[in-house]
């Protein structure tokens, strides 16, 4: 059954064509083909899964390629992570086109839509399923275009647009590292498959750098610190496509990346350590700005930085089993939240907390699956985010370093302070806008409902009742797995410390004056220092090109011919019509002619 | 099949003979019939292909008489693999460009026979073998695409197409004295160009230095090479857009070729000698290029500016002289001409519109004319590069042959890897995203216009996806170039 894996981004890819090319005449009925497209793949997904208890393996489709005289072949990968992946992928995704059925009804492109999703579907698909890094860049560009088009699909609004420039941009930045990881991987260790990643042998400096350079792809990708600006901007596109792209499957291939790359990191702690500590960096910054976002969205991107931020950490530390583990809890839970707050949106049709309240009486069924995931997220036991989330805190604790356990920790409590603090504002208390909130559609709230019975129950994969069926899938050569019962009860203990705290200072949320943190409310200002270090120089730099182009290098050509017209004016006077100086001009140019003749034979000789 | 090269030079101008009989004011006939010999050059092409030999690097389908016995010259024909693929682009293209010439509606007659005559002329640059042909073909694209500036361009045609005509002359007459040359180094004297490449090691290593040069200087013009490009942005923005389409598509490819061709097999040591400061050039081409196109106002001198910025990967890829870097560079090449050639196509669909090019005046076209909107977007992803389209596979086996010669100079083009996606995203949202204002009227894309587009975006599409599909071709060619080196 594992050999049929290649097809499964096949049939989205061609729902994509379908819908590029005859969109106009389904209409409506594109989203049918491709939701269908994805179900069918979602159900080989199953199919694979099931077929992967006989083992899995790697097959080679067709020689694709030849690079410096390597082949690289159109390979497929089928392990437990990338069927893991499929999984997710398939599942959320298929949920995700039903609930934006509802949800991107009556816009004037909806069957653009449906065919942006299904292209990313078959790209993200195509990135987790081949085997060697190559190929593997191509789907991942393909996955960074789809998510450009998608958030920068109201195209109208300025602010989408820009948007999407600067998510393509952004990434493509990382990209660029992960390019010159891949040469350099190909040029030294002389093969980009996955497979030999633990094998290679090159000089321990340059595969750092390599391994460094591929993760700076996936800080790209997983918007992880310093390359992190663009997320929170791509809150523009639909909110649906921020579930799908920017929350659950896309954002997570940087993580992904990691994990597929691991023996790669492990074999040279620098690497590790790196991974762990920008994961680290970008956990707590990103939390800490969650606590003073006003806009839902803009909420939720921030706990997707910082939720990605701690899968890099675990596996950073080490954690590989709960780095992995945390990215399919994390899947299903963040979908679910950018789900409910599009729904949210959808009812009140705003998007800062502030101007919501008193939704959970009007609004049952959004308010209590945003709850369930909140909780999941928060990691408060036993919903899915507590068990993976335990593995990571683990694992930092196992791993040794105070400073990247602290910021663990930290992270663990802003996220629940933060989510709480989210839930208080728009569920609870007075309405406070002029708005008539309803609950959404059942082609809304069905997906809603499945991802809630997700995030509540997915966690016991990897709990001691289901024996670790988790950890013992995703790697089995670990071993015996205990859960550490202390850092459970420490963990459940930090996540109900965020709550309080927030319960606490509910009263203070909204007479909260801004400008008290300016640092963290402006977003520690990266977008102004970008904006002022790269953005800005980059115009001047190319306005600056071009008037060198113009005034300078043209300018020598057209005084080249200046010079050669000025030139002909000026000899038009050495034409005397006086023979006596012709005969002198004469006797000069033979007189010229012997001493080159003469000095370019001595030339000549000595070459 | 005897003669069939020279039957694919000289069709098209046949096809001149055939139009210089029509009587000028039936110009349906006289597009007709440039269409059709197009059509007839595009599939002996084919034909051409279909029994090309993959696995040898040698030249086939050999023709060779003596022209002019007394100065040695021969009218030598050939085709191999790093010459096939360009051959099929210049028919390509050549038709296509051909089927869009429905805007020139001044001298239609005279536009075609110049237009018939520079076909001959690229054709033979590529099929050549000896040099004096070589030189011949070569200044017979010159004085057409001089006509075709000249009379049916913009308002400032006249300084354009003077600009364009004595910059590659000047290169032309450096050539022309480099061809002297490497005939009297080579014993027995010869023009014959298999047998310069094979004798190549007669020429001293300091001789071969600067006959490179000299033929270094004439293809750096037609390429262009920083800084010998001033040109080629007046060329464009004059040029009428089937024009402009063959410049880029084709023209620009005399040069590369030419390096590959002449440089490379000629003087290797010249060439070793002369890779680094090449590669320091092909970067300075991506990394200017695109700096240069980003901060353009008009339209057609972006992408005039972002061909620049391209050459640069073939002259990465030249530089690389290993087998990478020459497929990448052939390969570049190949694609360069089917995505830029449609980039100006689409210049061209909404100057028809607008009558303008300034990138001010757009906006919002993508609810307009979605279709427009669909292939701008499409050949932008392809220019910038995306992964999946054909563009990126001879990028990236351009700079990976780099990479593995000099990587710090591969690492430095990375740079001009985010200058060409901000380059072409920035065209995407300032042509088509934003709201659309005071041009709501403008009709999408017509028939004929989509069915130019179509075989380009096939060909991008399919290259992408199986870049076997044109590297089958040049493989013997060019593990045969490197190993002259």
């Amino acid at each position: 059954m594992v050999n049929i894996a290649h097809f499964i981004p096949v049939f989205p890819f061609v729902a994509f064509w379908l819908n590029i090319i005859f969109g106009c005449r389904l209409g409506v009925a594109c989203a049918y083909v491709s939701v269908g497209a994805s179900a069918i793949s979602a159900v080989l997904a199953v199919l694979v899964f099931m077929g992967l208890q006989a083992g899995g393996g790697s097959y080679v489709l067709t020689p694709w390629l030849s690079v410096n005289g390597h082949p690289i072949s159109l390979g497929i990968i089928v392990d437990s992570l990338t069927v893991m992946m499929l999984l997710v992928v398939t599942i959320v995704g298929t949920l995700i086109q039903i609930y934006s059925i509802g949800y991107m009804g009556g816009d004037p492109r909806f069957t653009r839509y449906f065919a942006y999703i299904s292209l990313f579907m078959s790209s993200m698909l195509g990135l987790v399923l081949v085997d060697n890094l190559f190929l593997l860049y191509i789907f991942w560009e393909g996955v960074g275009l789809c998510s450009c088009l998608l958030v920068a699909f109201w195209y109208e609004k300025p602010a989408a647009a820009a948007a999407g420039i600067k998510a393509f941009i952004t990434t493509r930045v990382g990209d660029t590292g992960l390019l010159l990881g891949i040469l350099l991987l190909m040029s030294v260790g002389h093969s980009l498959r996955f497979a030999d990643m633990s094998v290679i042998s090159a000089p321990e400096p340059l595969m750092v750098l390599a391994a460094l350079l591929i993760f700076m792809g996936a800080v790209g990708k997983s918007a992880q610190f310093p390359l992190h600006v663009w997320l929170p901007d791509a809150m523009e596109g639909p909110t649906a496509v921020s579930a799908l792209i920017h929350a659950a499957t896309m954002v997570a291939a940087g993580v992904y990346l990691v994990a597929r790359c691991y023996p790669l990191f492990t074999a040279h702690p620098l690497a590790l350590q790196t991974v762990a500590v920008i994961g680290a960096i970008s956990a707590v910054m990103a939390a800490s700005i969650a606590c003073f976002a006003n806009d839902i969205k803009k909420v939720l991107a921030y706990s997707t930085i910082s939720q990605l931020g701690l899968m890099m950490l675990g596996l950073g530390a080490g954690g590989y089993t709960g780095g992995t583990f945390h990215l399919m809890t994390h899947a299903f839970f963040k979908a679910l939240l950018f789900l409910g707050a599009g729904s949210v949106i959808h009812a009140v049709h705003t998007q800062d907390i502030r101007a919501m309240g008193g939704l959970f009486n009007k609004m049952k069924v959004t308010s209590v699956t945003f709850i369930i995931g909140a909780l999941a997220l928060a990691g408060v036991a036993p919903l899915s985010g507590f068990w993976s989330k335990d593995e990571i805190l683990t694992a930092v604790w196992q791993h040794g370093n105070l400073g990247l356990f602290i910021a663990a920790v930290t992270t663990s409590f802003l996220t629940a302070f933060y989510m709480t603090r989210l839930i208080l504002l728009a569920f609870f208390g007075e309405s406070r806008g002029a708005h008539k909130a309803h609950e959404s559609p059942a082609v809304m709230t069905m997906p809603l409902v499945i991802l809630a019975f997700f995030a509540l129950f997915l966690g016991f994969a990897g709990s001691p009742w289901a024996h670790h069926a988790f950890q013992r899938f995703i790697a089995p050569e670990e071993g015996e797995v205990a859960l550490d019962l202390g850092m459970a009860v420490a963990s459940t203990v930090i996540a109900c410390a965020g709550i309080l705290t927030a319960f606490l200072l509910r009263g203070k949320f909204l007479g909260y004056k801004e400008g008290t943190c300016a640092l963290i409310e402006n977003k520690y200002y990266f977008d102004e220092i970008y904006d002022a270090l790269f953005v800005k120089p980059f115009h001047r730099l190319a306005a600056a090109v071009a008037r060198f182009d113009q005034v300078r290098v043209d300018g020598v050509v057209n005084g080249v011919s200046r010079c050669v017209q000025e030139l002909a004016q000026a000899s038009r006077s050495l034409q005397t019509g006086l023979v006596e100086n012709y005969l002198l001009a004469q006797a000069g140019g033979v007189f010229v002619l012997i001493v080159v003749v003469t000095l370019v034979g001595k030339l000549c000789h000595i070459f | 099949m005897p003669y069939f090269l020279t039957a694919i030079i000289f069709m098209p101008l046949l096809g001149a003979a055939l139009i210089a009989l029509i009587p000028a004011a039936q110009v349906r006939s006289i597009r007709l019939t440039a269409v059709a010999f197009n059509t007839a050059v595009l599939a002996a092409v084919v034909v051409l292909g279909l029994n090309f030999n993959r696995h040898t690097g040698l030249m086939q389908c050999l023709e060779d008489r003596v022209w002019i016995p007394q100065a040695g010259i021969h009218y030598t024909l050939g085709v191999d693999g790093i010459s096939l693929a360009l051959v099929f682009l210049t028919a390509l293209i050549g038709l296509l460009a051909a089927l869009a010439s429905g805007g020139i509606v001044k001298r239609v007659k005279e536009y075609f026979l110049v237009y018939q005559v520079l076909m001959t002329g690229l054709l033979g640059t590529f099929l050549a073998l000896d040099l004096v042909l070589f030189y011949i073909f070569w200044e017979a694209v010159l004085i057409p695409m001089f006509f075709l500036i000249g009379i049916w361009g913009g308002p400032r045609r006249e300084y354009a197409a003077w600009k364009f005509f004595f910059y590659t002359l000047a290169g032309s007459v450096v050539m022309l004295v480099g061809i002297l040359a490497v005939y009297f180094s080579v014993t027995p004297h010869s023009f014959n160009m298999i047998e310069i490449a094979r004798s190549s090691s007669m020429i001293p290593g300091g001789v071969q230095a600067v006959l490179f040069l000299m033929f270094f200087f004439a293809f750096a013009i037609k390429v262009p090479v920083f800084p010998f490009h001033t040109w080629l942005p007046d060329a464009h923005v004059e040029a009428p857009t089937p024009v402009s389409v063959i410049l880029a598509g084709v023209l620009l490819k005399m040069g590369t070729y030419g390096l590959m061709r002449i440089c490379v097999p000629f003087f290797p040591a010249g060439a070793v000698l002369f890779a680094f400061p090449l590669a320091i050039l092909g970067a300075v081409n991506l990394i200017y290029g695109a700096f240069a196109a980003f901060a353009q106002s008009d339209f057609k001198k972006m992408i005039a500016y972002s061909s620049v910025s391209h050459m640069g990967f073939v002259l990465l890829g030249v530089a690389a002289l290993n087998v990478t870097g020459f497929n990448g560079a052939l390969l570049e090449m190949f694609n360069h001409g089917v995505i830029t050639g449609a980039m100006f196509l689409l210049v061209g669909v909404i100057y028809d519109r607008a009558h303008t090019r300034e990138m001010s005046a757009f906006g919002g076209l993508a609810s307009v004319m979605p279709r427009y909107a669909f292939f701008l977007t499409f050949m932008s992803l392809a220019s910038l590069g995306l992964p999946g389209l054909s563009g990126f596979i001879g990028e990236f086996l351009a700079l990976a042959g780099t990479f593995f010669r000099f990587p710090s100079i591969a690492a430095v083009s990375a740079i001009g890897l985010i200058a060409l996606v901000a380059l072409f995203l920035v065209i995407i949202k300032k042509v088509l995203w934003g709201k659309p204002a005071g041009h709501a009227s403008y009709p999408d894309m017509n028939a004929v216009e989509i069915s130019v587009m179509l075989p380009l975006v096939a060909l991008t599409l399919c290259v992408g996806f199986y870049p076997q599909m044109i590297l089958q071709f040049q493989t013997y060619a060019v593990n045969a170039l490197v190993g002259l080196l």
